[in-house]
């Protein structure tokens, strides 16, 4: 029992709980559309842009969330839009759009002799940095996050099976998907500071990854996905503790090993 | 009354490919129009321009006197060709079908029970009762497309637009498409069907349209089947397979 709330003694360490049960939930349950949509690419592309953001808040002074989550917000959209208007495939546009925008953040960060921020916590993340400000943000992000996805649930749902059938019935198909676009931006900033740009695509895919293995139902894969995002982030955070390891690391490392596991159980189950 | 009317309709993909050129025909309800022609013809596209799906580059759509994307919510049922989607999708036959209600139903609604009763008498008219709780990857072809005119059918469509329904199903299910299209149109449905079915349009239609780009034959079947238009097109459909004009 004290191994379980040794880690609760410290401050820092409740927030970063309840920052990675946020994070968790949140990523795997938004997975659950990333992975139906085949959007897996998406995760690593606004995490990578984002990066523009944190460096232009930095030179400009203001705060890092913010410019990473105006620049996010900025590239989803823009991903959005040039998939539409000219007709590029998706795995394309986000390809395009994302190593330019990561470019402008090196652009700008080589052209400034002062620039200190840490970039391995934006790379790898953070979590037990996470601040009661942060958290704050977290919080109101994931709010607006989940609201939106209840709102939108069934066109979320019907124009993720069948995008044309859905706009010929009188769903907005497009403002359905650019919403998506933005909710996923906004997910993938809430997450930079638990995991980090590099792991947040996996924290992104894998739990609805492993969920889709183990159910072949839409509610029962969103609820499954975001039980084993929330297990992956609480779990891995407490091996990190006791691991003296990275948290994000810990956390995917985790989600994969899940995977892997529900795929073995379907294979044997087959 | 008039559902559809389409005039001087042109949609071209690019400067060199026009897909339809100045197609004019209107449908009204209680009819069952086929259209049919040989492959890249432009039938589906005239199919999508009607769902509002596609928009005109010139001429005018318009269903129910209004252009399509003004109609209310579920006014139009599009059943597409099954390949279009990937089955592989966490869904049950009853989960796809009751998809159907989704447009007309408001954000926070639970399912009523006018809402089951739509589900359930598509699900028995398409005969897919014992199969609703299948996986959709479990389906045959026939069965996947009976799914897709099921959630068509618990929309409660206004004007339904079939996109080759019968093409790889068995005769089985054919035979029941064709009762429920005929079953439709006689409660007063406006139907638009392509297909390359061209030996049965007399008996699933009321007004047979043949398009290559453009109208080359408008009227009742049997006229339309007696037509040099038709014959020319079935020349070439068989022989050839496609044609490649561009007007």
């Amino acid at each position: 029992m004290d191994a379980l709330t040794a880690p609760f003694t410290f401050e820092f360490m409740q927030r970063a709980f309840v920052a990675a049960l946020i994070v968790g939930a949140l990523c795997s349950t938004m997975g659950t559309y990333v992975v139906l949509r085949k959007l897996s690419f998406i995760g690593d592309g606004i995490a990578h842009a984002s990066f523009a953001g944190i460096v232009i808040a930095y030179l400009r002074g203001f705060n890092y969330a913010f410019g990473a989550a105006v620049v996010a917000v900025i590239t989803a959209l823009g991903i959005g839009f040039v998939h539409r208007r000219g007709k590029i495939s998706l795995d394309t546009t986000i390809g395009v759009l994302f190593t330019g925008a990561f470019a402008v953040g090196i652009f700008l960060m080589s052209r400034s002799q002062r620039y200190s921020v840490d970039l391995e916590g934006f790379l790898f993340g953070n979590i037990l940095g996470v601040s009661r400000d942060d958290l704050v943000v977290v919080c109101v992000l994931a709010a607006i996050v989940v609201l939106c996805v209840a709102v939108l649930y069934r066109p979320l749902l019907y124009t993720s099976f069948d995008p044309v059938v859905a706009q010929a019935s009188g769903i907005n198909a497009a403002f359905v998907d650019y919403v998506l676009l933005v909710l996923l931006a906004l997910t993938i900033i809430i997450s930079l500071q638990s995991v980090g740009i590099v792991l947040v695509a996996a924290l992104l895919v894998t739990p609805a990854a492993a969920a889709a293995q183990l159910t072949r139902r839409f509610v029962p894969m969103l609820v499954l996905s975001g039980v084993i995002g929330t297990f992956c982030s609480v779990g891995g955070l407490y091996l990190s503790y006791y691991l003296s390891s990275a948290s994000g690391a810990t956390i995917v490392i985790l989600a994969t090993l899940i995977f892997f596991a529900a795929l073995a159980f379907r294979r044997r189950s087959a | 009354m008039i559902a559809v009317s389409v005039r001087d309709l042109v949609v071209r993909y690019s400067a060199r490919v026009t897909a339809l050129s100045g197609v004019t025909l209107t449908l009204e309800t209680g009819t069952a129009l086929g259209i049919v022609g040989p492959n890249g013809s432009g039938k589906s596209t005239l199919l999508k321009s009607v769902a509002g799906l596609i928009v005109p580059t010139s001429g005018e759509v318009r269903v129910f006197d209004r252009v399509p994307r003004a109609l209310e919510r579920g006014a139009i049922g599009y059943v597409p060709q099954i390949e279009d989607v990937d089955w592989t999708f966490p869904a049950s036959v009853r989960d796809v079908v009751a998809m159907g209600r989704f447009p007309r139903m408001r954000t926070f609604s639970q399912f009523r029970a006018h809402d089951r009763a739509a589900v359930d008498d598509a699900l028995a008219a398409l005969h897919l009762g014992d199969l609703r709780d299948r996986h959709i990857s479990e389906l045959s072809g026939g069965q996947q497309q009976r799914t897709f005119v099921a959630r068509a059918l618990a929309q409660e469509p206004r004007l339904l637009l079939l996109d080759e329904p019968t093409t790889g199903v068995d005769a089985e299910t054919e035979e029941r498409l064709l009762a429920i299209v005929r079953g439709l149109v006689k409660d007063g449905l406006p139907i638009m069907m392509t297909t390359h079915d061209l030996d049965r349009a007399p008996e699933w239609f009321d007004r047979l349209v043949v398009v290559d780009h453009k109208i080359l034959a408008d009227g009742d079947p049997e006229t339309v089947l007696a037509s040099g238009s038709y014959a020319a097109i079935r020349e070439h459909t068989h022989t050839h397979g496609h044609t490649r004009t561009t007007p």
